[in-house]
């Protein structure tokens, strides 16, 4: 199992966490990830914002690079992901708007390399098979809530999810490792995105409602797989003390992947009530 | 000698805007065997008719050409025209100058010259025409009604008025349809039962009209005044002429707790069963695939309560084929599934449910009697949310068309929630408010201002539970606001979609459906209860989203339709079909394949004395519509089409190409 890593630029920052853990599961089961070379910002979110073509052109320079690993490539990031995504679509069904970008990036994609974000990746048939063999810690008695936002999912169109308001391939992770994923009603809301920066205020508001609709519904911790929901869901959620996990770092402690433990101290709402419950 | 005259069209403005008709007329003059050409403003007035046919005798005409518009719209105008003028019909041309030429082109000299050639075209066919005549069709007067919804139900009663006989066949137990489902009707909030249970009982007590409930009609031959349809009578397991529809099987049967189709699912019922107690005919049937009887072997209870033995568990299959003149087919619709859509839960929120289920809440012989009472608790909702534009003018999710009736009906509910739970508050998400009947505007008025519903012109995005509410999240579009209502109940206006089997019934009636499934009729405007194919006709929903009035209105006019054919003994046939020169022809059968209507067959050809001496093709004259396809495969030319001989068209394709 190999794909080509493109780690965007939140996983060397904010999103440390989620690069250390998603590095330390895909080591356990046997994934090489190859971090692509040179690789550059997905436009996310200004550039969609402002001008189409960029917004397009941005990641297919990334799907260029990808294409000539000749592997499909894996975003951990939503944004990244659905910036990649339909790109990808956009550039496979337009050979005359692919022959424009690609003259402008400088880079030959021809459609052959295709994007999947890393819960795809991790929740296929044959890694599934894997993570179900080489857990070495069930998560038995943790309750989460698995929460996918808005980008990972959606547009149904160019994601190509047919339950997209209520998807499963995080929950079925979860079960794999033996935690317990929750029926909960606020799966693939937005938590706020980019506005916890402009507005915060409308955060908060959205973020409560995240965490007071998994916490009715007996989640122990919210488990997201985005950098930016993580941001969010920690720094918003004001005197809540909701855990908030990215999948990989359960993932990880559940392989027993060494050194998974020093991101759990510097996530910024304390995590122990949750892992209380598993390592005992 | 052929003598020609040549009538050019302005259509007002529409030809001469952008052709010069008079150019055209004046050209026209020159073609071979032309006597007598001229323009005028509207050829098919009175005037303009009067012109040709004056023309015909002062000039001695035996053939005319008629430059105008499409022949789809106006050749049997000017066939009749011609007849009356004492030619033959058939001895006509178009020479479309609109939809071909004037529509589609700007005012430039091309276009008048292309107007001129498509005239010399119809100029050189119609000198080669020949008179042809129609033949007789015997028309058998019985007539089909397919579905027993109220279209079905109108239909039958309508014809059988006219002093026809019908056979109505359903596929459910009884008739009735989705008005038997519903609690009252808008405008007027009459009972839906009360007024349609009486016709129920009439089309029953007819002796005109046969009921073949659960019944499907599985094959359609034959063509118009001549259908051989074969019909499948399922077995009901029990003896219609015993049965006194006593009911005591219905409450002995151990196999309760069968969703009701009837309820839609908001009831429940046995494995035997009639679907209401009002269901015409009155008389149970086992449902197979729950029974013990047939799924373990044992059981036996329904047989030995019966007081007068109707059970019979051998009862099989009954198939005939039966003649019919006319069919109409009056199907109905289903509703859109609302489990597609995860915005509204995927179908799993019980307290979400379908106006077709709330309507068995509010109705007094549903499964709660009339109280209204949720599905997760049974406790009265106070707060109720109604969401319109479910599945419909939703490419997203649905389809892009208006079910026409959620606007009205969800009025009605509102109405009919406030009258029955005084102290509820029922709140209205819509798109637009489409109330474009009689008496409709004044009937929201009377859900907005007199019953206090709070209408919200806007979309919701999302369902979901919290404790024991649902919470709506929409938006106010009016306000410009997001509102967030905790609902006790939330009522969805799903759509009406295409019966599930809609395409296939198409299949085996030949006829057409449109993208989506609705069948199509002749015309949308001028023909909306005839089908393109002679001697089928459509009412109700199976052919749009209709209500109640206009599924009536569309049922006795397609009732109106076949009683105006039967009232003749025998049908005009079209001569402009295909014929089959059987001297050339060698029975390959590829015009067989090629049949789009199944018109033509390899027959034995016999000499004088009754031996079979070859095979060769047939054309069923009833059946041909005329449409050339054999004629432009055949191999040996032994196919052809009456009023289009190769010599016809030869002789037009030399004219352009001069």
């Amino acid at each position: 199992m190999k794909y080509a890593y493109y780690p965007g630029c939140s996983l060397e920052s904010t999103g440390k966490e989620y690069d250390i853990s998603v590095r330390a599961a895909a080591e356990s089961l046997g994934l090489e990830l190859v971090e692509l070379e040179d690789w550059n910002c997905c436009g996310a979110t200004s550039a969609h914002s402002l001008d189409n073509h960029l917004a397009l052109t941005l990641p297919a320079r990334n799907l260029g690079i990808a294409e000539k690993t000749g592997l499909d490539v894996t975003a951990p990031c939503a944004a990244c992901y659905n910036r990649m995504k339909t790109a990808e679509k956009a550039l496979k069904g337009d050979p005359k708007l692919r022959a424009e970008i690609n003259k402008e990036t400088g880079k030959d994609y021809e459609g052959n390399a295709a994007v999947y974000s890393l819960l795809e990746v991790f929740a296929g048939d044959e890694m599934k098979k894997r993570i179900a063999e080489r857990v070495t810690l069930k998560l038995e008695g943790l309750k989460v809530a698995c929460y996918y936002g808005c980008l990972l999912t959606r547009p149904a169109k160019v994601t190509g999810y047919d339950r997209y308001e209520d998807p499963q391939n995080m929950d079925e992770i979860m079960s794999l490792i033996g935690a317990e994923p929750v029926d909960w009603y606020f799966k693939t809301e937005c938590c706020g995105a980019s506005f916890g920066v402009a507005r915060a205020s409308t955060v908060e508001r959205l973020t409560a409602k995240i965490i007071e609709d998994a916490r009715a519904n007996g989640a122990d911790c919210v488990v997201t797989a985005c950098p930016l929901c993580m941001t969010n869901l920690e720094m918003r959620q004001g005197e809540l003390n909701m855990p908030i996990f990215y999948f990989t770092e359960l993932l990880a402690l559940a392989l027993g992947s060494e050194g998974i433990q020093k991101c759990f101290a510097s996530h910024l709402v304390d995590v122990n009530s949750a892992l209380d419950k598993v390592m005992r | 000698m052929a003598r020609i005259g040549v009538f050019v069209c302005h259509c007002g403005t529409n030809i001469a805007k952008s052709v010069d008709v008079e150019r055209v007329a004046e050209a026209a003059k020159s073609f071979p065997h032309v006597k007598f050409a001229v323009d005028y403003k509207y050829m098919c007035s009175e005037p303009g008719q009067n012109i040709i046919k004056e023309a015909v005798k002062e000039h001695k005409l035996d053939r005319i050409v008629v430059a105008s518009c499409s022949p789809r719209l106006h050749e049997p105008t000017f066939q009749k025209c011609a007849e009356s003028a004492g030619l033959n019909p058939y001895m006509v041309e178009m020479a479309n100058l609109r939809e071909q030429c004037s529509w589609v082109h700007d005012k430039t000299e091309e276009t008048t010259e292309k107007a001129i050639d498509l005239v010399k075209m119809a100029v050189a066919k119609v000198a080669k025409d020949a008179p042809l005549t129609r033949g007789e069709i015997p028309v058998t007067k019985r007539a089909l009604v397919i579905g027993g919804g109220i279209a079905g139900i109108e239909a039958a009663l309508t014809i059988a008025d006219c002093g026809y006989e019908v056979v109505l066949v359903e596929r459910t137990p009884s008739i009735g349809g989705h008005m038997a489902m519903y609690d009252k009707t808008f405008p007027t909030l009459d009972c839906s039962a009360c007024i349609l249970t009486p016709k129920m009982v009439d089309c029953a007590a007819d002796p005109r009209i046969e009921l073949r409930t659960y019944s499907e009609v599985e094959k359609v031959e034959g063509f118009v005044g001549n259908f051989d349809v074969t019909i499948r009578q399922r077995a009901k397991s029990v003896d219609k002429t015993k049965c006194t529809g006593c009911g005591a099987c219905l409450e002995k049967c151990p196999s309760k707790g069968i969703p009701s189709e009837f309820d839609a699912g908001m009831g429940t019922r046995c494995s035997i069963y009639r679907p209401f107690p009002q269901a015409v005919p009155n008389v149970p049937v086992i449902d197979r695939e729950t029974c013990k009887m047939f799924k373990e072997g044992k059981c036996g209870v329904c047989s030995k309560i019966c007081p007068t033995g109707a059970i019979d568990y051998t009862q099989e299959d009954v198939v005939t084929t039966e003649k019919f003149g006319a069919i109409v087919v009056a199907t109905g619709f289903d509703l859109w599934d609302h489990k597609l859509c995860g915005e509204y839960g995927y179908g799993r929120y019980p307290d979400v449910i379908t106006s077709l289920q709330y309507e068995r809440l509010m109705n007094a012989s549903g499964p709660t009697g009339g109280k209204i009472k949720r599905p997760s608790d049974g406790k009265e909702p106070k707060n109720i949310v109604f969401i319109c534009c479910v599945g419909s003018r939703d490419a997203e999710h649905g389809f892009t068309y208006c079910s026409k009736v959620c606007c009205m009906y969800i009025a009605k509910q509102a109405i009919l929630t406030k009258d029955k739970i005084h102290d509820s508050e029922s709140h209205v998400f819509y798109m637009d408010i489409r109330s474009n009947g009689k008496g409709y505007e004044e009937f929201i008025g009377m859900a907005t201002c007199n019953c206090g519903t709070n209408y919200m012109r806007g979309r919701v995005s999302k369902l979901y539970p919290k404790g024991d509410k649902i919470v709506v999240k929409g938006n106010d579009t009016l306000i410009g606001k997001p509102v967030e209502i905790e609902a006790d109940l939330v009522v969805l206006a799903t759509g009406m979609q295409p019966v599930h089997d809609s395409v296939d019934l198409a299949r085996k009636l030949g006829v057409s459906t449109d993208k989506y499934g609705w069948l199509t009729e002749a015309h949308p405007k001028l023909k909306p209860v005839s089908m393109l194919t002679d001697g089928i006709y459509l009412a109700g929903a199976c052919r749009y989203p209709a209500d109640i009035p206009d599924t009536v209105a569309q049922a006795a006019g397609a009732a109106g339709k076949v009683a105006g054919l039967f009232a003749k003994d025998s049908i005009k046939s079209e001569p402009m079909i295909a014929y089959i020169d059987q001297n050339s022809c060698a029975a390959c059968g590829l015009c067989v394949s090629v049949c789009p209507f199944g018109a033509i067959e390899i027959e034995d050809v016999k000499d004088k004395r009754g031996n079979v001496i070859k095979q060769a093709a047939r054309v069923n004259e009833g059946v041909c519509k005329g449409c050339g396809t054999c004629a432009a495969s055949c191999r040996s030319l032994s196919a052809r089409l009456r009023g289009f001989e190769g010599s016809q068209i030869l002789n037009e394709i030399e004219a352009l190409a001069e």
